[in-house]
This record gives C-alpha cells, structure tokens and sequence, in this order.
C-alpha cells in the first residue's frame, strides 16, 4: 500500500468513529424518507421543480428531487461538516505535530485527507440517492417515468440516468468540500470552518438570483447543482454537464491548491 | 551509524513579528548524550524543538538532525528520530493500541511489530484497548513514549516528560529515560526541573530569553560552580594564620567555629599539606559548590519559573 492509500485509510477509520460523520450521513439517508412519508400523507406535490409533478410515477424520481432541494444547504452543510473539520481537528486534538513526526511526508497527509473529504461527500449523495430509490419505489413502484424532454424513460435506464446524474451532482459538491478543507487548514478551527463553507455555499446560490448575474451565472458553483437536468433531456443535452465538469474544477482545484500550500508551508505550533 | 551529530542547530531564529521567540540558537548533541536543555517557562526551549523536528519554519539559521534539514528533506531527515513536544497527543476518540497501529502505519517501514512490545515496556498494555480520551495524564506521556519508542529511533526528543507527572511518576519515567539511554540510545530532553537534569544528563544548555547562555558537560558547569571552601579545625586561631600566609588563599573568614575562604584546587591542597605539617588537625575541608539551582537561577537572571519556585519551596 502506499503511503497516502494508508493516511486515507486511517482517514476513513477516524470518519467512521466519529459521530459527526454519522450525523450528515443520517441526515442524507432521512431526507428522502421523510420526503416520501410527507409525500404519501399529503395529495400535492412539488409541481413546479423540475420532474416534480412526476414524482408519484416511479420511486426512482424521489431522490432526483430531493437533489434539488438539498442542494440549497442540505449537501453542502453535510460536505461542510466533514471537510471544514478534517484538518482543524488535527489543530484541536493537537495531532498534527505527532502524525507529522513520522515518516509520512505533509503533501501525503494532506493528500489522504482531502481523498477521505471527497470520499464523503461521494458516500452521502450516494446513500440519499439509493435510499430515495428504495423509499420511492416502495411508495410509488419501479416504473418508467417521464423525462424533462417528455418523452418516457424505462425503469432500467432510468435508474442509469439518476445515478449518472448523483455523478455529475457531487462535483460542484467536491467544490465546496475543497473549500471546506482550505478553510479547515486556515482557521484551524472545526465550528469557523463549516459556517464559512456553509456562508459561501449560500453566497454563490445567492450571487445566481440577483438580478444582472445572468452573464456569469453558468459559471456559478450553484448553477452547476442543475447540470444533471441534461442527463434527463431526450436527446441528452452535454453542455450544462461538460460545463459542469470544468466549471467545478476550477472551483475544486483553487481552494485545494491553496490549501496543499497552506498546509505544507504552516507552522505547527500548539497543534 | 552516521558520523554527523544527531542534532546540530545553528543560528536557530524564530520571529512571530516583533517577539523574538528563540534568537540564535546553538545546539550540539552529540552520539551517546543525554542532554539536558534547561530554561524557565517560555524560553524558547518548546518553539526551538519544534524547529528541530520540522514543525515550524526557522526565521534564520538551520538544525540538522543526523546531518538532515527537516527544512529541506521532510519527513526523511526524521529516519531514526522520534518524541514529543508539548506534551504528546493523540485521538482521544481511539484506543491507544489504535493509535499505535495508526502511527505505525504513519512509519516507514511499518513499525505495527513492535507495538504489543513497547505497550509492555511503558506498563500500558492492560489499559491499550480503552480509549485515549479516559486516560490519565501520566498514562499519555507513556503512551508518549511508547510511540516514540515504536520508531527504534537513535535519537529521541522529549520536552518536559515528567511534569504533571506524580512523584511514583517522575521515579518510573526517568528510570525509562535511564534505561533507554543505557540502550545506546542518543537522547534531548527539555526540562525545568534542575534535579532531573542533575540526575539524568551529561551534557546541558541553558536558554534564556530565546538564546544559549552556557551549552557543555554538566560537571564542567558545576565545577565552575566552587565559590570557595569551609575549613573546620581543633585549633582554629593556628590554622587562620596559616591560611592567611598562604599563597594562594584569599577572601580569609572566620564564621562561628569555621572558616571560609577562596582559592583553587592547587592552593587548597597545598594549604592541606601545610596545615598537616604544622600538626593543626582538620576536622573538615569542604568545597563549597554552588548547587545546579543556584547556577540556573545565576545565569538565568533569577527567571524562575513558578514550578522551579515551589521546587524550592518544597
């Protein structure tokens, strides 16, 4: 193994003992659930979000809206939680200074921790999207349903299509997750690192309604949490989900970067 | 094993804006030492270990340890070195054992062999599957040293490993130090606490406001120490004179029923023979050294620091 497979690894192990971890992954997992009972309850429904009128044809529906209405701050307060604390609580256990007095260079570290931040955030869209799938269909069946373009959708493709859609949806995701991590390397402090993330996640959905935005909107981290829509046009529309995959790049890769270079250079001093 | 020093600094420099955290730090450890780095609270000997091991940028100067800049060769210029600074940390949320097993997979090669060995070594073995977070704090500083010692290291730093231990404590934890030392094992250990250091180096320096104010063996620290010698006798008028008429003895005081004077070694022993010969019996002739206290206290300018004043309260 190498060295920074075992740093992600022990990375995963600290997640997995931690109850935070258990917190935003819980919170993914009940969304949908609650959706669906709330949906069984009552006769309306989401009709004006997209596929939303939709939403009682097949189970698999459920979790493609329920990845709108996280995107707001659901997901990226869950990705903040993690990836705003994973450096910082190294700072306030005061673990830095013993793991970085070992053999592992900082860039391993770092890697393996920023691996472990993505991974998480990969893990919780994944786990709404398979629950939503599960309580949905439970409610409503395993059918076909209607695309964006109304055309229909088998079941079969359909379920391609949403977990290709959780794929392209977790990256303007791993953009705020790396934005979590600067922050985390930065503050060194777990509380200041997931407001802050989640203050610029709320701050880039907010930039994209002001009026006079419309020029650079595509290019907003928050535009990027519709660009599965293409995925459900008939016949596919690639350019919100080309402009998704470099968009949130750019967005993934300046905090990162930064953050790398912070983390290699700072002092450890009292963490 | 490598010729250069384990632990060569020089001109070590540390500058948080204005404040002057350490200020021109030199250091020699050499193959075998247990050196003794003294200084009162916030001296710079903490903020100059961590410039040792990598943790922090030097404003100025360089250290070496085995001839490696952990400036310039990362992780590698620590291959044979291991300790703590500041006390040592782990993940209070994991058991010690794990936190062993995690900090073996953080060496290279992996050291998970050694782990059940060092657990034993440090007594902690009974307690390895419980959590750090409900352990005492003389149990983290064993563990400390258990994580140090997983690395094999030739060189182990430690800051301050006894305090806040208790008495039964600080006994167990220099009688390792001892041991591991015994070992071949080269070892820098930061301390207030002068009878440790009395008890347990050979070699010292002393920091004071960021800065090396005496750096050599311990004996030859305390050799300069001697302020003079207290002479007692059956017939203490006849041996005043004698010592007023012998080259060499000065400062001559006649205090109660002894007396006290200056001189060095060659005097002393000549004034020995002469009060021998002229048949003044010499109950006793005592130098009087000042202790590594007072000398600490002296070359510090009396900084003590509050531990330093209740131990010499108690």
């Amino acid at each position: 193994m190498t060295a920074v497979a075992k740093v992600y690894r022990w990375e995963l192990v600290k997640l997995l003992v931690q109850k935070r971890t258990y917190l935003g992954l819980g919170a993914a997992m009940v969304v949908p659930v609650i959706f669906v009972v709330v949906l069984q309850i009552q006769s309306g429904g989401p009709n004006d979000v997209p596929l939303g009128r939709y939403i009682r044809d097949s189970g698999i529906v459920t979790p493609l809206v329920v990845l709108l209405f996280m995107s707001i701050w659901g997901f990226p307060l869950i990705t903040a939680l993690v990836a705003g604390d994973i450096v910082a609580s190294e700072s306030h256990n005061a673990t830095l200074k013993t793991i970085l007095t070992r053999s592992r260079e900082r860039g391993q570290v770092f890697a393996g921790k920023a691996l472990a931040a993505f991974t998480y955030t990969l893990v919780v869209v994944v786990a709404m999207g398979v629950v939503g799938v599960v309580a949905g269909s439970i409610a409503w069946g395993f059918h076909s349903f209607t695309s964006l373009s109304g055309t229909p959708v088998s079941a079969e493709r359909g379920l391609g299509l949403m977990f290709a859609s959780l794929g392209i949806y977790v990256l303007p995701l791993a953009g705020i997750a790396a934005f979590g991590l600067l922050l985390s390397t930065i503050t060194r402090n777990s509380a200041a690192s997931v407001v802050g993330t989640l203050m610029f996640a709320l701050f880039m959905q907010l930039v994209g309604v002001l009026p006079g935005t419309e020029s650079i909107r595509p290019y907003l981290l928050g535009t990027q949490f519709d660009a599965w829509h293409g995925f459900l046009r008939t016949p596919a529309d690639w350019a919100p989900v080309v402009r998704s995959i470099w968009v949130s790049a750019i967005y993934l890769s300046v905090p990162l970067a930064a953050a790398y270079l912070v983390f290699l250079r700072r002092d450890v001093a009292g963490d | 094993m490598s010729e250069a020093p384990p632990v060569s600094a020089r001109g070590l420099v540390k500058r948080y804006g204005e404040i002057v955290a350490v200020g021109g730090v030199d250091l020699t450890v050499e193959h075998g030492d247990v050196f003794g780095y003294l200084g009162p609270n916030g001296a710079g000997k903490t903020t100059s270990l961590r410039m040792l091991l990598g943790l922090i940028r030097p404003t100025a100067g360089s250290a070496e340890l085995f001839g490696r800049d952990p400036m310039l060769e990362g992780a590698k210029a620590l291959d044979g070195v291991a300790g703590f600074v500041e006390g040592p940390r782990f993940y209070p949320y994991l058991s010690g054992r794990r936190n062993l097993r995690l900090l073996s997979d953080y060496d290279e090669p992996s050291s998970s062999a050694r782990i059940e060995e060092v657990l034993e070594l440090v007594e902690l073995r009974d307690r390895a599957k419980d959590r750090v977070g409900g352990y005492s704090h003389g149990m983290r500083q064993r563990l400390g040293i258990a994580a140090s010692l997983l690395r094999a290291p030739r060189l182990l730093l430690l800051d301050e490993p006894t305090t806040g231990l208790d008495p039964a404590g600080m006994r167990d934890m220099r009688g390792l130090v001892r041991r591991l030392a015994g070992e071949g094992i080269t070892i820098l250990l930061s301390s207030h606490l002068l009878n440790e250091v009395e008890d347990l180096c050979n070699r010292v320096a002393i920091i004071r406001q960021g800065g090396i104010v005496y750096e050599g063996a311990l004996g030859d620290l305390l050799a300069t120490a001697t302020t003079g010698y207290r002479l007692r006798s059956r017939e203490p008028e006849r041996a005043r004179t004698i010592c007023l008429n012998q080259a060499g003895i000065g400062n001559v005081a006649v205090e109660g029923d002894q007396l006290r004077f200056s001189a060095d070694e060659d005097a002393v022993a000549a004034l020995s023979i002469a009060l021998g010969q002229a048949r003044v019996p010499i109950t006793q002739l005592v130098a009087e050294a000042a202790s590594l206290e007072e000398l600490f206290l002296g070359l510090t300018g009396g900084e003590s620091s509050d531990h330093d004043r209740q131990a010499v309260a108690s």
